[in-house]
């Protein structure tokens, strides 16, 4: 009832085109970013932050990354985990080399160096289409992690075959390593996740975004309007590899630590992405962050209500819990094939007239 | 177009000048097709086919099913390349190109099957239309403050010309998969002014409306011709609207020209009536 579009008018083009164009939206979002700055870091705990908070918030970014390419321009990919693995050795390679450059510089130029592995990957995107795609980045997938796996250089010939991040700060706090601070850890992840978003929604919302889903919704017609396939194939594979290498680095140097690539950035990280966007609804930068926090939320969530809640052995809640978001997965898809993004449409569309009937 | 002529006009300035075809006088010839064939396999799709499109006419393209009309618009935007034959455009003879090169010369097209983007609303259909007048870059677009958001409200400004212009203002923001076929083919038709091209190519505009449905969009068709300056060619099978709005027909059969001419010469022309209604055996 409260939640109104009347008396909200447009005036400009400008406002027209505004990320949230109603004003209780915008309120809304506003109120959630300064819980997330201003209140969280407060509250955080070790148990909290490593649990929920930091994989969310980088799952995030992968998901983002996975939706600029399959949900808006159309191309499906496999290959996710293998681009993260590229970003967190990228990163690990960069933090050894130059001690003293900064973290920030070293996650941004991981998700470059992401970015250019991306495009070679997405050459053959022009020739193939839809499964076959995915076939191929399969295939980066499985070359990416038998890479890292083989060569020692990338390990800096370590025995163990494992990269561990070293210690870095911004500003003299810390925020890799061991001894840093879980509120330091979730504000640098924090303010990339939102730096990165708002980057991100300005790309689909314009004509590049317009582009990529001209390709994806039907290719002849956009090339008659003057799209180029390539170019515009290749701009997505290249920003999403971008946000998914940078994802990579954070998931290293930030929330894990140390990393065997094989154990961390396997095919089942690239599905869990992909049911991530599948589930949260593809292209939606909402959706992105809505299948995020479905799959890293209820896992943890299912386990506290049988383990903590019920008092069930572990590996029986283990194993139930796989049974119950395999079976929701399906629920989502039969009820709503189009995601929690739109769901969530439906529900604001619904309340928009709350109570009335039209 | 007065509101707001001055800034399309503004935006447009660089492709507009850029284009070869400001030189070319209404009534000039703009595109030329010399001696096509395009074969696919043993099938000729086209056969030695020459005619002219002049700038600022309506230029009706007609022919018995399969008669090689659609491969003709084909080649025209770059879809296919004749193995013979040359395509002039604005006075030069064309590289072979790809479709969005083509784009950017100034040819636009909608198709006899609606190739509407489905999953975006009438607004980013029409504004993916304004495609070859935009130049921000990926840098500037991720930054939007400025630049993009400029480049973003002069383009829909000429975009909310268009929406007013075919009358499609309350559907601006549905989704277009929702919308009837009329109104599709609208927004499709919409698309392509977008682009505000020099030649607009229209393959069966009308196939599968009803008879309000045809008038209206003889109706745009005839006043973007007059407003716009907009060289249409167009295939159509309703033989009374092809008559009254075209200015020139020329007719294809089996891939052959057998009638070139204005509506009242072709529908004379003994060739063209055999076509259509079989030859009598005697």
């Amino acid at each position: 009832m409260f939640y109104r579009q009347a008396g909200d008018f447009k005036t400009t083009y400008r406002e027209d085109i505004h990320t949230f164009p109603l004003r209780q939206d915008r309120i809304g979002y506003y109120i959630l970013l300064a819980f997330a700055f201003l209140v969280v870091p407060f509250i955080i705990n070790d148990y909290w932050a490593s649990a929920v908070l930091l994989p969310f918030l980088i799952m995030s970014i992968a998901a983002l990354g996975l939706n600029v390419l399959t949900g808006y321009c159309g191309q499906v990919s496999l290959g996710t985990a293998g681009f993260m693995a590229v970003g967190a050795y990228s990163c690990y390679k960069l933090m050894t080399a130059f001690p003293e450059l900064s973290i920030i510089i070293v996650v941004l130029t991981s998700g470059v160096i992401t970015a250019l592995v991306g495009l070679l990957f997405g050459i053959p995107s022009l020739r193939i289409k839809g499964f076959y795609l995915a076939v191929a980045t399969l295939a980066a997938q499985f070359f990416l992690v038998w890479l890292f796996n083989k060569v020692p250089w990338f390990y800096n010939n370590s025995a163990s075959g494992q990269i561990s991040a070293p210690v870095r700060d911004i500003a003299g706090v810390m925020v890799t390593g061991p001894e840093a601070q879980a509120w330091a850890k979730y504000l640098f992840c924090l303010v990339l996740v939102v730096v990165l978003a708002w980057l991100t929604r300005n790309l689909t919302r314009g004509r590049i975004g317009r582009s990529w889903m001209a390709i994806r919704d039907m290719d002849i017609a956009a090339e008659i309007i003057g799209v180029n396939p390539l170019k515009t194939k290749l701009s997505a594979f290249g920003v999403s590899s971008f946000l998914i290498g940078v994802s990579g680095a954070l998931y290293f140097s930030v929330y894990l630590g140390a990393v065997e690539v094989g154990e961390v950035f396997g095919i089942q990280k690239s599905f869990l992405v992909l049911f991530m966007i599948i589930i949260g609804g593809l292209g939606s930068i909402f959706g992105s962050f809505a299948g995020a926090a479905f799959l890293v939320l209820m896992p943890v969530l299912l386990k506290n209500i049988m383990v903590a809640g019920l008092g069930w052995p572990t590996d029986i809640a283990a194993h139930i819990e796989f049974v119950i978001v395999g079976g929701l997965i399906i629920f989502f898809l039969i009820v709503e094939p189009h995601g929690l993004a739109q769901l969530w449409r439906l529900t604001k569309e619904k309340l928009l007239l709350w109570p009335f009937p039209h | 177009m007065t509101t707001t002529q001055s800034n399309s006009a503004q935006v447009s300035k660089s492709v507009i000048s850029g284009r070869a075809s400001a030189a070319i006088q209404p009534g000039e010839e703009l595109l030329r097709v010399e001696n096509v064939s395009l074969a696919f396999g043993g099938v000729k799709a086209l056969t030695d086919i020459s005619f002219d499109i002049k700038k600022g006419e309506v230029r009706a393209i007609i022919g018995p099913n399969g008669a090689g009309k659609s491969s003709m618009l084909n080649v025209i935007n770059g879809f296919y390349h004749p193995q013979e034959g040359e395509v002039w455009f604005c006075g030069k003879k064309r590289r072979s190109l790809k479709p969005h090169q083509i784009a950017h010369q100034g040819i636009a097209r909608t198709f006899q099957n609606i190739a509407l983007f489905k999953g975006m609303s009438t607004l980013d259909n029409i504004m993916t239309g304004r495609f070859t007048h935009m130049r921000t870059n990926l840098l500037m677009q991720a930054i939007w403050r400025g630049a993009a958001e400029r480049e973003e409200i002069e383009n829909r400004q000429v975009a909310e010309e268009i929406i007013d212009f075919l009358e499609i203002q309350a559907i601006r923001k549905t989704p277009v998969g929702r919308l009837p076929y009329g109104l599709q083919k609208r927004v499709e038709l919409g698309r392509a002014l977008a682009a505000q091209p020099d030649l607009l190519l229209l393959d069966e505009p009308m196939a599968g409306m009803n008879i309000e449905e045809k008038e209206d969009m003889s109706r745009f068709i005839l006043d973007v011709n007059d407003e716009f300056g907009t060289t249409i060619a167009l295939i159509e099978h309703d033989m009374g609207v092809v008559m009254d709005i075209s200015d020139r027909v020329v007719v294809l059969d089996y891939g052959k020209k057998i009638g070139d001419g204005t509506p009242t010469e072709v529908r004379s022309n003994q060739a063209v009536v055999d076509a259509y209604l079989g030859v009598a055996h005697d």
